[in-house]
């Protein structure tokens, strides 16, 4: 028991610390390494990141385990808002969602279109690897899914698989049975183990993905830390903060796109 | 890809990267302080069963084997909520924090190290025990005496206990978060790399995971023989 | 059954009267009466089963029986040697010791008499070796040791030069023997005919659980009286 007071004890000396509950895509992508030292020296404040799936990530926000909720599905993030356990949802930045594939593109998806993208691999019941974990990914997945008025989920497809797993599992589940899956573009970019795959469908303005933050509310958790979490997000949102996820490139490509509205 | 992750763990290794480093520095010390911590519950509770004519004595027993095969998936997500703000102990602040992997950790190793103890402390027993009584021993005594005869084989228990908690990845990930520089232990960002696809990297850190524990167990293994010696 | 009181003006050390123990169904003894005096050097023979080794234990208060009526000194005053003695995981020296410890003597003087003790069992020069290392015979002359330096009233000894090789198992005699000098009663189980002859001065012989007969140790190898006996002592001849 001593033992165990005693490490927490250190934790609790630290400097001032935030936790924010974010996505595994954002964590992931190294966007988070990337900006996080800067904020620090603007502010002095660690920021310690858990990296969830959005629905997880808004969950450990619903119950006061984080400060700061960082995530990607915007009809949840306004539920949680709504229900009070935001303050306010704050649009930060976007990036894109991509269909990825085989090299050789065995059920013809390729294009600009991602609802006849998701038609042609249904049509040619191309092996599909699905989060299935209620991300903010895997709910962008099943919105497209519906507006192609298809239902390979509820079907139980045969080709249709759901992983139940964070982007990277999911990845390296599709590279491993040579199947097509959405993916966010910071984690591909940033994803090693490609095997055979590349993007078929990118551009589609219905592949935005937009990211948006909230304080927990600190009138339903007392323990939240209001004012260095309210510095994140204004920080976030500033002009610093914009410019800071604009200069996050991988292999020279942009990841995040900063489009803040105060 | 072996050879591969050979080559990056000797990289890792041998340019002392300060993020390695902590990351198996947290590794030790958190799996450490759990089985620490879990053989002080634990031998006292073996001893408890071994000596014991309660009627609690056989429901213990299932009770411990049981939970030998608790998986720490389920641990970690009882522990979660435990620790969770609105969990029942969420008032300590222990979530996402190096002792919320302990207290999960020690609910892991706990089990191990009574079950096994409790069996070499009766064996212990079942050898000496016609000794204690024909020198007229009290309970306590004997007890004592067992605890003591069985120190070497006690010190191997409390190395299968560190080694559940540091090789076990399902409870330090939900309690602890893998929060870079915080709570991230190795087999965390094994997890964390193999998710990245960096297949490599998570293989030489499993290697080093690999590595420090067979040290640990010639270490453990050596000044057992030399305490051994020195003593008789 | 006559009892073979050799010193009759003192009273019984240990005393049996109409004893029985059974585990479950089992009968173990059926009914031993036995008396004990001090300065005695008590064998008890008989086949695998008769009951000797429940006897001792009942003695010395490792079980206790059923019906009966049974008298013998408090356990602190009593020690007991077994075929295999249960070393603890110690020093030599600390294995003598410990019992002392155990007694609230303090440390500096119980290893100053454990040593002295040791000595006398030609365990000097081992004092610091690990019990457990040992060879047999010094792991039973080590257990003899252990209940020397308590200086028992009563020494209980089953079945204790059993598996030792013959120079050892001598050894083994001549102590119990000097122990008995100093004051100690014994009371041994054995198989071994030659072992009842040099040690003991009588016989308690037992079959299925009752005892056959009690007798000096000449008379009873002299002209055995019942058929068990008869049988017993032709059988260790072959």
């Amino acid at each position: 028991m001593t033992l165990l007071l005693a490490v927490s004890g250190t934790a609790r000396a630290q400097t001032a610390s935030i936790t924010v509950a974010s996505t595994t895509s954002t964590e992931q992508s190294g966007l988070f390494r990337h900006i996080l030292p800067l904020f620090k020296r603007a502010s002095g404040i660690d920021v310690k990141i858990v990296a969830l799936g959005t629905g997880q990530a808004l969950d450990v926000g619903r119950r006061g385990d984080a400060d700061v909720v960082f995530v990607h599905d915007q009809a949840a993030e306004e539920k949680f808002v709504a229900d009070g356990f935001g303050v306010r949802r704050i649009p930060v930045m976007y990036n894109d969602f991509v269909l990825i594939g085989p090299g050789d593109d065995p059920a013809k998806s390729a294009g600009k279109d991602i609802v006849a993208g998701f038609k042609a691999v249904y049509n040619a019941k191309s092996a599909f690897v699905s989060r299935g974990d209620k991300s903010g990914t895997h709910a962008a997945e099943l919105r497209y899914w519906k507006q192609t008025a298809l239902d390979p989920a509820t079907e139980k497809a045969s080709w249709y698989r759901e992983t139940g797993s964070g982007m990277g599992p999911a990845l390296n589940t599709a590279a491993a049975m040579n199947a097509y899956i959405l993916a966010d573009r910071g984690t591909w970019l940033s994803f090693k183990n490609r095997q055979n795959l590349k993007i078929v469908v990118e551009g589609d303005t219905k592949l935005f993905n937009q990211y948006g933050v909230m304080l927990v509310n600190p009138a339903k958790h007392a323990h939240v830390k209001r004012d260095a979490g309210q510095k994140f997000i204004d920080w976030l949102v500033s002009a610093e903060g914009q410019a800071a996820i604009a200069h996050y490139k991988i292999a020279g490509e942009q990841l995040f796109f900063p489009n803040a509205t105060k | 890809m072996i050879a591969d992750a050979f080559l990056q763990a000797l990289a890792l290794v041998s340019s002392f990267d300060p993020a390695v480093i902590s990351i198996v520095w947290l590794s030790l010390k958190v799996s450490g302080a759990a089985a620490l911590i879990g053989a002080l519950i634990a031998l006292p509770l073996a001893a408890w069963v071994v000596q014991t004519r309660s009627l609690l004595r056989e429901p213990m027993i299932v009770l411990l084997n049981a939970s030998l095969g608790l998986p720490p998936v389920i641990v970690g997500l009882v522990v979660y909520l435990l620790l969770s703000r609105t969990g029942p102990m969420g008032a300590l602040g222990w979530l996402f924090t190096p002792a919320g992997m302990i207290f999960a950790q020690v609910i892991l190793v706990t089990p191990i190290i009574a079950a096994l103890a409790r069996q070499v402390l009766e064996d212990a027993q079942q050898e000496y025990q016609d000794l204690f009584a024909s020198l007229a021993l009290s309970r306590w005594q004997s007890l004592q005496t067992l605890l003591f005869e069985t120190r070497f084989s006690l010190l191997v228990l409390l190395l299968a206990g560190f080694g559940r908690a540091i090789a076990e990845v399902g409870a330090v990930m939900m309690v602890g978060g893998n929060i870079a520089g915080h709570t991230r232990v190795m087999t965390t960002a094994i997890a964390l790399e193999t998710s990245k696809g960096e297949l490599a990297l998570a293989l030489a850190l499993g290697l080093i995971l690999v590595f420090i524990v067979v040290v640990i167990n010639i270490a453990a293994h050596y000044a057992r023989q030399v305490l051994r010696r020195r003593y008789a | 059954m006559r009892s073979a009181a050799l010193v009759e003006n003192k009273s019984a050390l240990v005393e049996l009267v109409g004893v029985r123990y059974r585990v479950r169904d089992a009968k173990i003894l059926r009914g031993v009466s036995l008396q004990v005096h001090p300065g005695e050097r008590v064998a008890l023979l008989g086949a695998n089963g008769a009951g000797k080794t429940t006897l001792l234990r009942l003695i010395n208060g490792l079980i206790s029986s059923s019906e009966g009526s049974l008298v013998s000194p408090p356990v602190t005053q009593q020690a007991m040697l077994f075929q295999k003695p249960p070393l603890l995981r110690r020093n030599v020296l600390d294995n003598v010791a410990f019992a002392l410890k155990r007694r609230g003597i303090n440390p500096i003087e119980a290893e100053q008499v454990s040593l002295q003790t040791l000595n006398r069992c030609g365990l000097t020069g081992l004092s610091q070796r690990y019990a457990r290392a040992l060879s047999g015979g010094e792991q039973q002359k080590l257990a003899l040791a252990r209940a020397w330096v308590t200086r028992p009233t009563l020494l209980l000894a089953d079945e204790a030069t059993a598996s030792l090789a013959p120079a050892a198992v001598h050894e083994v005699e001549r102590l119990l023997l000097e122990i008995c000098e100093q004051g100690s009663t014994l009371i041994f189980a054995t198989h071994n005919r030659g072992q009842a002859k040099r040690l003991a001065t009588r016989i308690v012989f037992m079959s299925e659980g009752r005892v056959i007969e009690d007798r000096a140790t000449e008379d009873f190898f002299a002209s055995p009286v019942s058929q068990e006996a008869i049988d017993y002592i032709n059988v260790e001849r072959v």
